[in-house]
């Protein structure tokens, strides 16, 4: 027993080594909280492309961000990659990013799409639109945001959990622009009008209106692109019973957000770092962004993919993305207030 | 009769309590820290965010987690219970069968079983959809129970955490000498009277341990509720953390957690104590099992099958199905290394836990002072709280000596050491150690507290020492609650996801890690493989466990 023991210990110890050692070398290292699925052909094709190699850590944002918090100084992480700006924002807030000037970056990315400062950069747009039943809903009903809110709507509305930072940012750009007191009374309202309690991801919510649980839904426009690519005919089908209505049109615009990088304080790969920023903005990467996962690329001047061309081009909300994450805590809290679970 | 004579002269025995003492002490403490580092942002002040939570979401956590912990604790009391009672002590068709397969069950991490059942029996779902066109109905037109919410939680958790009432109620059972139930018998008490006056209050002990894990299981649950929209305390502590960046509060919330985990001990503490049952006779022979016929055989068998459907063969087949369609795309030689990293961490952690466990259960046997003891119970906690927050909890001291001893070494010598524990695996496997141990411990502890202490007391009169009636006398006998303790933890460490998506070194990926990438990802069938070869890893050790336990029944047969 006492032999197995030392042994199961010394296999997890000479495993630990050899995992401490991939991190040497002309290499950078990344946190991200971009799905291994949705990141890594990237990263690959940039080892190919320098012979940097990338060692990569995939994970919740949050825990990510706190291990490079209490990592501090001496991380081993050069990159912190994030799907939504109120998290760079966190980050940048307290302390673990370092700013970046590059005039390729600068060039690729539109001001509001990155930090004034560097701190962090935009790498794709996520479009959180209104999607509606074809066959039952009068897309000129939809004409905003806050429209949803309206009595007509009652019990036809499916969205995603408050936990959700996508819809925590959609709160926040909303107190931004209307104000606490509006922003409750449309979120009350809103409540109000729910199909079903909150549950399951923006996919779930698409699927709920197609087979007919309810009549709209919120939810990011890749997960409409990847139902409507699966291999499965089912989602397809589902897919194809949804179509999206780009709201605030003729105002402030449609909620976006971003999934963006910034480079670490501590980087100790700096310059490698700064590279693969600077690749993962270049035409390429932003290719693939717009092909593969059917995100809206924020290079100016690369077209997203086919099918998302189809859903129109659209007016995109300017609000400053940094200030998203300001207004975070305060938009959950208003959400609790409203009973959004 | 000369070492008797040494070791009766009492002072060697009074010295060596307190190493003993000093040296759990010590190893409690440590385990202990992630949950006390959690605990002292309890002294942060937290603002004003707790008179919003009072004022808004408080009683929904409090009345949700209440409602899941009776819920799952009825489901689990009486599917384990029952199956176990009736596989130990009955004869039916499938009866060896079931006895094995009922712990099936336990191989399926909570949050795939959910996703499985969602995909099925969703408003979306195969079912309702067929339903829907087959009879013309439209949404307001039938009820069809709503599989993803406060319901269909408890009955996700009763499903995967019955296994742990199940094997230590049916373990306890087994135990029973026929003579108990012969002098039932012989005092006129019918099959069902001596069930419920005999057997039950004996096998207590071990239904509340299974009972026990089964529920601080479900305070640390994630997965679950998140996908089902129940807002418990594990979502409140992540909402109030992150969402409104209030660490103290959040920590604050942890702490009500783990006195509801406290509760659940001491209840624990208290059935064991009120009365200690221990074997009475070496030679004790096992239970003649009971035929069962007509509507009782089946209603045995219908029970058994449907719980095994319920709990197993429905999500596993799914998984399968899907599994099946996308493993083209989804094994490569990347899987391969996941596996084997699973694997690995899993055997490594869970024999470390099971080492902890035994040197602390066994301490705690030579009567160390309440302080020692509280020590251990604190350095249980880990398992019914959050694996994010225990990842926290480790993060936070490992970094902090890692950066001390880099400034130090930086002032004084000019160099740099870098992290040297944080991001490797031993931190890693410290967190699983913090996380688990509780169930080392429990199957250990159980397992002790069925040896009479007078084997201790004759071995050490015959001059033993502590650590050699340890050797010698209980692992021998409890060789079957000592592997039941490894290969839990070692399930518990496959399927754990929050500590070791965050915790992990680069480039270290795991099959849980990979399941749920996907799965969150609302890629349900690209997931099903890692979470079908999670299940598949599952299954060995649990057939090795079922079969050991059988092998004990015969070997106990035959003397």
């Amino acid at each position: 027993m006492k032999a197995k023991i030392l042994r199961g210990t010394l296999g997890v110890l000479a495993l630990a080594a050899g995992a401490a050692s991939a991190a040497g070398g002309d290499a950078v290292n990344v946190y991200s909280a971009r799905k291994e699925a949705l990141i890594k052909p990237l990263l690959d094709r940039f080892t190919e492309q320098t012979g940097v190699e990338v060692n990569l850590i995939t994970g919740a944002a949050d825990a990510l961000l706190k291990r490079l918090e209490s990592e501090g100084r001496n991380t081993p992480a050069d990159l912190f990659i994030t799907v939504d700006a109120g998290r760079l924002h966190r980050a940048k807030r307290v302390g673990v990013l370092q700013p970046v000037r590059s005039p390729a970056l600068e060039a690729a990315v539109p001001a509001s799409y990155r930090d004034p400062q560097g701190y962090w950069f935009g790498l794709s747009l996520r479009a959180r639109p209104i999607m509606y039943g074809k066959d039952r809903v009068d897309p000129a009903e939809l004409s905003a945001y806050e429209a949803l809110a309206d009595e007509r709507w009652r019990r036809r509305i499916c969205v995603r959990s408050s936990d959700n930072i996508y819809n925590q940012s959609l709160v926040a750009a909303m107190l931004i622009a209307n104000g606490p007191d509006r922003t409750l009374a449309w979120a009350r309202g809103l409540v109000a009008n729910f199909a079903r309690a909150p549950k399951g991801g923006d996919r779930d919510q698409i699927k709920a209106v197609a087979a007919g649980q309810c009549d709209i839904a919120i939810a990011n426009t890749y997960y409409l692109g990847q139902m409507l690519t699966d291999d499965d005919e089912v989602q397809r089908e589902a897919a194809r019973k949804v179509a999206i209505v780009w709201p605030n049109q003729a105002g402030r615009g449609a909620h976006v957000n971003v999934s963006g990088a910034g480079v670490t304080a501590a980087a100790a790969h700096r310059d490698q770092a700064v590279a693969l920023l600077e690749f993962l903005a270049s035409e390429e990467a932003q290719q693939w962004y717009a092909d593969v996962n059917i995100e809206y690329p924020v290079r100016q001047g690369t077209a997203p993919s086919a099918m998302v061309a189809e859903w129109g081009s659209f007016k995109a909300d300017t609000v400053n993305l940094d200030q998203l994450g300001e207004y975070n805590a305060e938009a959950v809290k208003i959400m609790d207030r409203a009973g959004w679970k | 009769m000369q070492p008797s004579a040494v070791a009766l002269t009492g002072a060697p025995l009074r010295f060596r309590p307190s190493t003993w003492g000093i040296g759990i002490g010590v190893a409690a403490l440590v385990l202990a820290l992630p949950v006390l580092t959690v605990f002292s942002f309890v002294l942060h002040p937290a603002g004003d965010v707790w008179a919003h939570l009072a004022e808004t979401v408080l009683a929904d956590y409090v009345t949700n987690s209440l409602v899941l912990m009776l819920g799952v604790a009825v489901g689990t009391t009486t599917i384990g219970v029952s199956t176990a009672w009736l596989t130990a002590c009955c004869r039916f068709t499938g009866q060896r069968f079931f006895a094995w397969a009922l712990l099936l069950p336990l191989a399926i991490p909570a949050y795939i079983i959910a996703y499985t059942y969602t995909g099925m029996l969703d408003f979306a779902g195969p079912v309702q959809t067929l339903l829907r066109s087959a009879l013309g109905w439209s949404r307001d037109d039938y009820w069809f129970p709503e599989i993803r919410s406060l319901g269909g939680a408890v009955t996700m958790l009763s499903l995967v955490l019955y296994p742990y009432v199940y094997l230590l109620a049916r373990a306890a059972f087994l135990d029973q000498s026929v003579s108990i139930i012969d002098a039932s018998r012989t005092l006129g008490y019918g099959p069902w009277a001596s069930f419920l006056l005999i057997s039950l209050p004996i096998a207590r002990p071990a239904i509340i341990a299974g009972l026990s894990l089964a529920l601080m299981e479900t305070l640390a649950d994630y997965g679950t509720v998140q996908y089902f929209g129940v807002s418990t305390f594990t979502t409140g502590i992540f909402r109030t953390w992150f969402g409104l960046g209030d660490s103290a509060a959040a920590a604050q919330l942890s702490a009500l957690l783990m006195s509801f985990a406290l509760a659940l001990m001491a209840l624990e503490r208290w059935s064991r104590h009120r009365a200690r049952y221990h074997h009475v006779g070496q030679r004790s022979q096992p239970l003649v099992l009971r035929p069962l016929s007509g509507w009782r055989h089946a209603v045995a068998f219908g029970l058994c099958a449907l719980v095994l459907l319920a709990g197993f063969l429905l999500p596993a087949a799914q998984l399968a199905l899907w599994a099946f369609a996308t493993a083209a795309r989804t094994v490569d030689a990347a899987f391969l290394r996941m596996l084997v990293n699973t694997l690995a961490l899993a055997g490594g952690a869970s024999a470390l836990a099971l080492a902890i466990a035994l040197f602390m259960a066994y301490g705690q046997r030579l009567r160390l002072s309440p302080l020692v003891a509280a020590g251990v119970r604190l350095a249980g906690m880990g398992y019914a709280v959050p694996g994010v927050v225990i990842a926290v909890g480790v993060m936070i001291p490992f970094s902090w000596l890692d950066n001390t001893v880099d400034a130090w070494l930086r002032a004084t010598f000019g160099v740099s050491s870098g992290l040297l524990l944080s991001g490797t695996l031993v931190a890693l496997v410290f967190a699983y150690l913090v996380r688990f141990l509780a169930v080392s411990l429990q199957t250990v502890e159980a397992g002790l507290a069925r040896i009479r202490p007078t084997m201790d007391d004759t071995a050490r009169s015959l001059g033993y020492r502590p650590l050699e009636v340890l050797a010698r006398i209980h692992v021998p006998v409890m060789k079957g609650s000592l592997l039941t303790g490894l290969l839990l933890v070692f399930v518990d460490v496959m399927k754990e996801l929050p500590a070791t998506l965050v915790l992990r070194p680069f480039n270290f990926n795991t099959l849980a890690v990979r399941a749920w990438e996907l799965a969150s990802d609302e890629r349900l069938a690209d997931s099903a493989t890692a979470a079908l070869a999670i299940v598949a890893a599952g299954v060995g050790p649990v057939i090795v466990l079922s079969r050991s336990i059988g092998r004990r029944l015969s070997a106990a047969s035959e003397r």
